[in-house]
């Protein structure tokens, strides 16, 4: 069958009653948290784990899709208004719509992002569909040394390649590392590093740690901070829609977001930021009004606003062909296919094409849903940025420790996300990045089940690892992009990684 | 993350804490390979076994360990800002009362407690008009998860009354 086939019966799939509402579900919190400054999709994704594991396993994934592309829309509308980006993705996005939104031109700005949004994410979500069988089929001759490499290199870029410390970035993976440890060892069912405490056999919850990590830590982050000047929502003032002139200026950086962010984000090279950077940078070298950039030009928003959520379904390409999460809200998806006894992968395409494809075009449907969500619903987004912090926090507390009651209701488990909340304050009090933790506890086993099968065809002899020439290419990719941000940052260079950094999201 | 690196903090001197963070790094590392030194050679064939990845990891964390070291010796750690335990205290108190309070006294006041105490935290201290609202609210949050989407929450005396 064509791909334009499967993406039809995908289509069937997805226009099932029960996930359309599962996608609205998906794209209304997703837009949500992304509104909301301090809690993002990775988060969300995690605390709906365990409430959606009795659902049927397609409509909970479409949702944690919708909650992805949801977080990357609602971001926006917190850069432009809030000048605080609601999600990482979104930084650039404040330089430039903030700006405008003090002008008075807030609602050009969001239209131009939502919009923007809605073009990157359907070109996106449509290369996704066409390049996956092509990369499927390529890594169906993939060996486990060939998969240990590419983890390799996904390691590599998540927790060094970018960021402001090679050091920091790789202690966060060991960490993670060192609590995929815990557990019954998967090969032999032995049992490691669990102390002959019982609740440790089955390992480290990544619910549980994810949410620690993100919710509490983050939390206690900015209650520490204390009672600062908070900033000023700006309000939406004029009309809501753009002009001949904002179309004009939109229109190529719409397209040139997406075609920087995509690839950004199907490569095993870390997050949506890195795109809209690019993006930024792209636009204020081709813009003919240069004199409008740092004072609120149009294309500062619309050119980063594509690439975010170009990369976003960028993301997916690994994530469904290989397995390979490149973000944490990835990783965390990744988790919630395992939930369901899934691993995503090319063996996922043949044995369950209903719900891959059926993923891929509900995600178009998403980005349809989103558009008007984000456009005629947008004041509403708006009131939830006047929620007073005190009541914004207690309820994202209340909500984070219920994923994990609802899990396991044991005073251990509550205790173990005490725990991971204060070790994820202390990591950014000192400046160590949250999301490597989070793909080193996830990717970690699955790149020790393929190191060990690797070595055990080889009989012992790590020389087969970079035998195979595909395999020694990733992990020569992967030793350069370790040992070259470390040259530059020694001679320091090391200012324009730090603005790279890839954060939680 | 702060990236405050100004060239002219000439004096720099050792960072105590990030020492701190190194012997944690190392000890971690001990840990590991202390722990699968007891799985041994059971079960490994041409030995790579349970213990091949623990022992790259401890050794990875050693040596993570000893660069955190010389960093922290050399003051190369960027500056951090100044954080008020006040409120870090409350939460962390609000969190640990929900633990504890939780099997005794159900889901509703154990996750009330920790509403009013977070807010608390962020500086809402009429604890008389929180802890109500946040009892009311988790009760409600209780009534939709267990009834309608069958999630198994812990319940208590307030929930007894009810249901």
């Amino acid at each position: 069958m064509s791909t334009f086939e499967f993406l039809l019966q995908g289509m069937l799939v997805a226009c099932q009653p029960m996930n359309l509402l599962y996608a609205l579900i998906g794209v209304t919190l997703g837009t949500a948290v992304g509104v909301l400054p301090g809690i993002g999709p990775a988060l969300t994704v995690a605390l709906l784990l365990p409430v959606t594991y009795k659902l049927d396993p397609a409509g909970s994934l479409i949702m944690f899709a919708g909650i992805y592309y949801g977080g990357m829309y609602g971001g926006s509308t917190t850069s432009i208004l809030l000048n605080t980006p609601g999600e990482s993705a979104s930084i650039v996005t404040a330089l430039e719509g903030n700006k405008m939104a003090r002008a008075g031109r807030g609602g050009p700005a969001l239209a131009t992002a939502a919009i923007g949004s809605f073009v990157a994410g359907l070109i996106a979500t449509l290369l996704l569909a066409f390049i996956a069988p092509s990369i499927v089929k390529l890594a169906l001759v993939f060996g486990p040394r060939e998969y240990f490499a590419l983890m390799v290199l996904a390691f590599v870029t998540v927790s060094s390649a970018f960021g402001d410390s090679t050091l920091r970035g790789l202690t966060s993976l060991f960490i993670g590392f060192a609590l995929a440890i815990i557990g019954i060892d998967q090969q032999t069912g032995q049992a490691r590093m669990s102390f002959g405490v019982p609740d440790l056999l089955d390992g480290i919850e990544v619910t549980t740690l994810a949410v620690a990590m993100f919710a509490i830590g983050e939390t206690l982050y900015i209650a520490a901070q204390g009672s600062r000047a908070p900033d000023k929502v700006e309000a939406v003032k004029g009309s809501l829609w753009m002009n001949a002139q904002d179309w004009a200026r939109s229109w190529k950086p719409w397209l040139r977001g997406t075609f920087i962010g995509f690839p950004i984000g199907a490569m095993p090279a870390g997050g949506a930021e890195i795109g809209t950077f690019l993006s930024y940078a792209t636009e204020k070298r081709l813009t003919k009004h240069p004199e409008e950039f740092g004072n609120g030009a149009i294309e500062g928003v619309a050119g980063p606003e594509a690439a975010n959520n170009a990369s976003a379904a960028g993301t997916l390409v690994p994530l469904l062909t290989l397995g390979l999460p490149t973000t944490a809200t990835a990783a965390i998806m990744l988790a919630g296919f395992q939930q369901y006894g899934l691993q995503p992968g090319p063996l996922l395409f043949a044995t369950n094409p209903q719900l891959v494809w059926g993923l891929i075009a509900s995600l178009l449907i998403a980005n349809f849903m989103l558009l008007v969500l984000n456009l005629p619903m947008i004041g509403l987004w708006v009131r939830l940025l006047t929620i007073p912090r005190p009541w914004l926090y207690a309820g994202i507390l209340l909500f984070a420790t219920l994923g994990t009651i609802g899990a396991n209701p044991s005073v251990f488990e509550l205790g173990m996300l005490l725990a991971f909340g204060l070790l994820g304050f202390i990591m950014r009090i000192f400046g160590y990045p949250i999301a490597p933790v989070v793909v080193g506890l996830i990717l970690g086993p699955l790149a020790e089940q393929q190191l060990r099968r690797a070595l055990a065809i080889s009989q012992g002899d790590p020389t087969a690892l970079v035998m195979s020439p595909v395999a020694a290419v990733l992990l020569a990719v992967a030793a350069a992009a370790l040992i070259i941000p470390l040259i530059l940052r020694a001679r320091g260079r090391g200012q324009v990684l730090a603005q790279l950094a890839a954060s939680e999201d | 993350m702060s990236t405050d690196s100004s060239p002219k903090a000439a004096k720099r001197r050792p960072d105590r804490a990030a020492l701190v963070i190194a012997v944690a790094l190392i000890a971690v590392a001990a840990v590991i390979f202390w722990d699968v030194s007891r799985l041994g050679a059971i079960a490994s064939y041409a030995r790579i076994g349970p213990t091949t990845v623990p022992n790259l990891v401890a050794g990875g964390l050693l040596v993570l360990g000893i660069w955190t070291a010389i960093e922290a010796w050399r003051g190369d750690f960027p500056e951090r800002e100044h954080q008020e335990m006040g409120p870090v205290l409350w939460i962390v108190g609000g969190l640990a009362a929900q633990m504890l309070l939780l099997k005794p006294l159900g889901f509703s006041i154990a996750t009330g407690v920790l509403f009013a105490m977070t807010a608390a935290g962020f500086g809402k201290r009429k604890l008389w008009l929180t802890l109500p609202i946040g009892i009311a609210f988790s009760f409600v949050v209780w009534v939709i998860f267990t009834r309608l989407l069958q999630l198994h929450l812990p319940s208590g005396p307030l929930e007894a009354l009810f249901f």
